[in-house]
């Protein structure tokens, strides 16, 4: 195995810049957005005092899982010493901020005062699971960007074993905290199990790697760079795993809960009688998002096709969109039980399933966040040695024959 | 020393008295704000001698009589003025709640409101601390530093919580609402700080129904205590173990 070169994209090509044109769009319309939804307030969004995270927390929670998901490969090769991934592990690091900026900015302009930022930035209530995430999305950027500058600057190399160490511990951390967002609602049946956080961490194994493989396959091919079976293989299988973990744990959630007849209602609600929330479940999250994607990575005919592995990756991408979806607004639609037992009715919506429209404002907002990720990405590696020049089978299989 | 060594040290020293003269006048009018701000006696201040609560008699309450409402509403100023929110985004301090029994078929109204739980999930999920409990157990919002992320709303058991979708003009002095803030009732902490009730025990008394009972929890001679002693008071989801300051009879 040869020492993998680094080398910048020329991107001096029209596609280049028609692409930075076409994200940088996305990001205006988010920022526009924005200020449409600030200007007088949130009453131009779907939100109401019901559903009071809407359609930009699907998005926002969604990079923010992902973040930490793509710098599995960075971990694999640092932590776990799998040599063959090194090639990979500073772009690794590079989507991993990028994952995370772009859903924090979401975050944050969905804010009611968003100008009162350095307020969540300097007052900390510790006994708040979000007070703590704000420390660890801000530890993520410094650990992750030492880990990065310890790949990138060659007398820095040597400690990027221990700073790769520090980062995955780190993220760890960070995905437990935020499936513990909802892991620590007490109140509200749809949430409230300590399987959040677990189940939070390989959602954001599987999300990561599928973004960080589109990255990869659309990166390669469009710098017209070799990308071997060997790298290729390997990730499209790795996903697969991760994949079926996530079935394995939205398997073990609801089996617990339909066990539980306090759960039932929910239960019901989610998997049966909830409408959007059933259909996104069962055909967005558990079709779209896990038993085809699962056909396509094994199957013979189509496990390796490059195209059909990122149709398989845009499919994960969408079924971990639908999974949040149903995660967070179908959790909070379930009316609360405020009196086992009994019907309930006021002026305020007790005891009726809340209804939720999303608007443009809020879609176009959590796009930008992608848009803002992906933007970051294809500007750094303009500009900096993220990508080898070659992922060839020579390059990176140290078994490799021929 | 030459004489231009001593001009400049004098130029020097005028310099320098006059910018402690300005910074000075900068700073005091600051100061005397800050004074203003803080400038409540400690005697008057809540402390934990107390721990305010309402009781209230289900069998008591008026089905059709919204009157604690409304006097919420008037009190606190909200109710009318977010003219853009539609109705699901309008805010509720306090709202009159049917339950039916699916078995009984019995049916019960109550006033449900923000319980001030002494565990409250709104103070502890509130990343900035806005969503506080006073020493006196009422739980309220510091519209000052609340960013609006509405995690709290997430949190609270009781659908007690509102945020603001708009901006909102006249608002009463006494009870300060904020766009892009969340809010709830705060027991009419400003009446309670002057020895009065809230606004909502005041008119269920004058519609002569006397279902709500507000006093001090931690005072055994109160109204209050010696009937919970009596005739016991349930809270709402107890299975949550919250402690809530709000207590209700006949559930």
């Amino acid at each position: 195995m040869k020492k993998p070169v680094f080398k910048q994209i020329d991107g001096n090509t029209t596609n280049y810049w028609m692409l930075l044109a076409l994200l940088g769009s996305f990001v205006l319309a988010a920022v526009g957005s924005h200020f449409y939804m600030e200007h007088g307030g949130h009453y131009v969004t779907g939100m109401n005092n019901q559903i009071v995270w809407g359609l930009p927390h699907v998005f926002a929670v969604f990079l923010i899982v992902a973040a930490s998901g793509a710098l599995n490969i960075a971990s694999i090769s640092s932590v776990f010493g799998k040599t063959a991934y090194k090639p990979l592990a500073p772009l690794s690091t590079l989507v991993a901020l990028a994952l995370l900026a772009g859903g924090l900015m979401v975050l944050v302009l969905d804010l009611g005062r968003p100008d009162r930022l350095i307020v969540a930035m300097t007052i900390y209530n510790f006994k708040s699971i979000f007070a703590w995430n704000m420390i660890l999305y801000n530890g993520f950027f410094l650990i992750v960007g030492i880990y990065m500058w310890t790949m990138l600057q060659r007398n820095m190399n040597k400690y990027s074993k221990i700073a790769g160490f520090s980062a995955f511990v780190w993220r760890l951390a960070l995905t437990t905290g935020t499936g513990s967002i909802f892991g620590f609602l007490v109140a509200r049946q749809a949430y409230d199990a300590a399987i959040m956080a677990p189940m939070f961490i390989v959602m954001s194994f599987s999300f990561g790697l599928a973004i960080f493989l589109l990255i990869v396959i659309a990166s390669y091919k469009w710098t017209d760079r070799p990308l071997g079976d060997a790298m290729f293989k390997r990730l499209k299988n790795l996903l697969g795993v991760f994949v079926a973990g996530v079935l394995y744990f939205v398997i073990a959630q609801h089996l617990t809960n339909l066990y539980a007849t306090e759960h039932h209602g929910v239960e019901a609600f989610i998997l049966r009688d909830g409408g959007i929330y059933t259909q996104l479940f069962w055909y967005g999250q558990i079709i779209i998002g896990s038993l085809i994607p699962l056909a396509i990575i094994y199957h013979p005919a189509t496990a390796n096709s490059r195209s059909a592995i990122s149709i398989a990756s845009i499919f994960i991408v969408l079924g971990g969109l639908a999974q949040m979806y149903v995660i967070i607004i179908g959790g909070q639609a379930y009316p609360l039980e405020l009196f086992p037992g009994k019907e309930v009715s006021s002026s305020f919506f007790d005891g009726m399933v809340n209804s939720y429209s999303p608007t443009l404002a809020e879609a176009l907002l959590g796009i930008g966040g992608i848009a803002v990720s992906l933007l970051m990405v294809a500007f750094a590696v303009k500009v900096l040695r993220f990508l080898p020049e070659s992922l060839a089978d020579e390059a990176v299989d140290p078994h490799h024959s021929k | 020393m030459s004489n231009s060594a001593n001009h400049t040290n004098n130029y020097r020293r005028k310099f320098l008295a006059q910018s402690a003269a300005v910074a000075g006048l900068a700073i005091a009018p600051g100061i005397v704000l800050n004074q203003v701000a803080h400038a409540k006696a400690d005697a008057d201040k809540a402390t934990d001698a107390n721990r305010w609560g309402i009781l209230i008699d289900t069998n008591k309450c008026n089905k059709g009589c919204t009157d604690c409402v409304t006097a919420c509403q008037t009190e606190n100023g909200w109710g009318k003025g977010e003219t853009l929110s539609n109705k699901e985004q309008q805010a509720q301090w306090i709202r009159k709640v049917t339950i039916t029994d699916k078995q009984t078929g019995h049916v019960q109204s109550l006033p449900l409101m923000c319980q001030h739980c002494e565990t409250a999930p709104c103070v502890d999920v509130c990343p900035t601390g806005a969503s506080m409990k006073r020493e006196d157990g009422i739980v309220q919002v510091d519209k000052h530093i609340c960013i609006g992320c509405r995690y709290c709303m997430m949190a609270c058991p009781y659908k007690a919580r509102s945020f603001v979708h708009e901006k909102l003009e006249l608002q009463k002095a006494t009870a300060p609402r904020g766009i892009g803030t969340v809010e709830s009732c705060n027991m009419c902490a400003h009446k309670v700080d002057k020895g009065e009730d809230p606004a909502c025990v005041t008119a269920c008394s004058k519609a002569k129904h006397g279902a709500m009972i507000f006093g001090d929890l931690k005072d055994a001679n109160s109204a209050i205590s010696k009937e919970l002693k009596k005739n016991g008071g349930e809270q709402i989801r107890a299975d949550l173990g919250l402690n809530t300051g709000v207590r209700y009879q006949g559930l």
